[in-house]
């Protein structure tokens, strides 16, 4: 089924492996890192290296919108918002030994259960069996979009995409409220009620 | 079952496990949301690396074509990301909002804040 040449597959692969092991070092450095404006920096290094992957996976419209949106609008809400609230995270009083030991069994157990998802690439696994043909032959025919993942976005999945857009504005709304009017500080006991068990 | 073959789904293991730890173990609220954006993009890739089939092109259709990969997964990551930056930027209003109220955004701060406060003097009883 491939056409490529076996060269070609293998600098794919390779390709895929070299970006995934730099987002993983990308992902540890900003645990890592305690000055927030480097994490921040490491966030979008750590956006665009996803979107490359996403092109290399073939996800090519979710390549721009993670290059425009995770790198870009993230970025720079991110920025604002550490401007607003201060650049430096404070040292932790203790050592997370707790949260690492969750970390590591939990994902202990997610790589005991992926022992068990078909290959990469297997054009025999499932994901490829189902709805995916019949976008892929039909999409294209019935909305007149070459794109299948347009004609999916807006045409099959319309009311989802109608949803997403409901989502936003939501947030949008939410944003606004916490933020569009500002009082002058009260004490905080005033501003809250109370609710003793 | 080889490093090749299963290695996309243990960079996202990685990566899901690097986000739950910034979650779980770092203070700053910021970094919080930063380890949960984290958490977000890998399962991007989580739905996006099992659709890919090696040879195959992105799936816009075209006559010289056979071979496409799966474009579902790519839909449903679309509405995520977008989805995404929505809840991040909500987020980072509550921090702002909360660093105005307590004056920091270190959790233990704020709930150090509050504790004091639950157990100050003069307890305002009034029920209801």
């Amino acid at each position: 089924m491939a056409t490529g040449s076996r060269s070609e597959i293998i600098l794919e692969e390779l390709t895929a492996v070299v970006l995934l092991t730099l987002m993983g070092a990308a992902a540890i450095g900003m645990a890592r890192q305690r000055n927030l404006y480097g994490v921040v920096l490491l966030s979008g290094i750590y956006s665009f290296l996803m979107a490359t992957v996403m092109v290399v996976l073939d996800a090519v419209d979710v390549a721009m919108t993670e290059a425009a949106v995770g790198a870009g609008i993230s970025t720079v809400l991110l920025f604002g918002a550490i401007h607003l609230t201060g650049g430096t995270e404070s040292k932790p009083i203790h050592r997370p030994w707790l949260p690492l030991l969750v970390v590591v069994a939990t994902g202990a157990m997610l790589v005991y259960g992926t022992l068990g998802l078909p290959a990469f690439s297997d054009p025999g696994a499932p994901i490829h069996q189902h709805v995916a043909p019949r976008y892929l032959t039909e999409g294209p025919v019935k909305t007149g979009v070459p794109n299948v993942v347009t004609a999916v976005l807006a045409s099959y999945r319309g009311f989802d995409t109608l949803g997403e857009t409901f989502v936003v504005f939501t947030a949008g709304i939410g944003v606004i409220a916490l933020l569009g009017r500002r009082r002058p500080r009260r004490p905080l006991d005033k501003s809250r009620e109370e609710s003793k068990e | 079952m080889t490093l090749a073959s299963h290695f996309s789904y243990w960079v996202t293991v990685l990566l899901l496990m690097v986000g739950l730890f910034i979650v779980m173990a770092r203070e700053n609220l910021i970094k919080k949301l930063i380890g949960l954006g984290i958490f977000q993009t890998a399962v991007y890739l989580l739905y996006i690396a099992p659709g890919k089939l090696i040879g195959g092109v992105a799936p816009i259709v075209g006559g010289q074509f056979a071979v496409y990969s799966n474009p579902l997964p790519h839909v449903l990551i679309l509405t995520a990301i977008v989805v995404g930056v929505a809840t991040l930027a909500l987020g980072l209003a509550l921090v702002v909002r909360i660093k105005e109220a307590y004056g920091s955004i270190d959790e233990d701060e704020i709930l150090l804040m509050d504790a004091r406060d639950d157990t100050s003097p003069e307890p305002e009883a009034k029920d209801g």
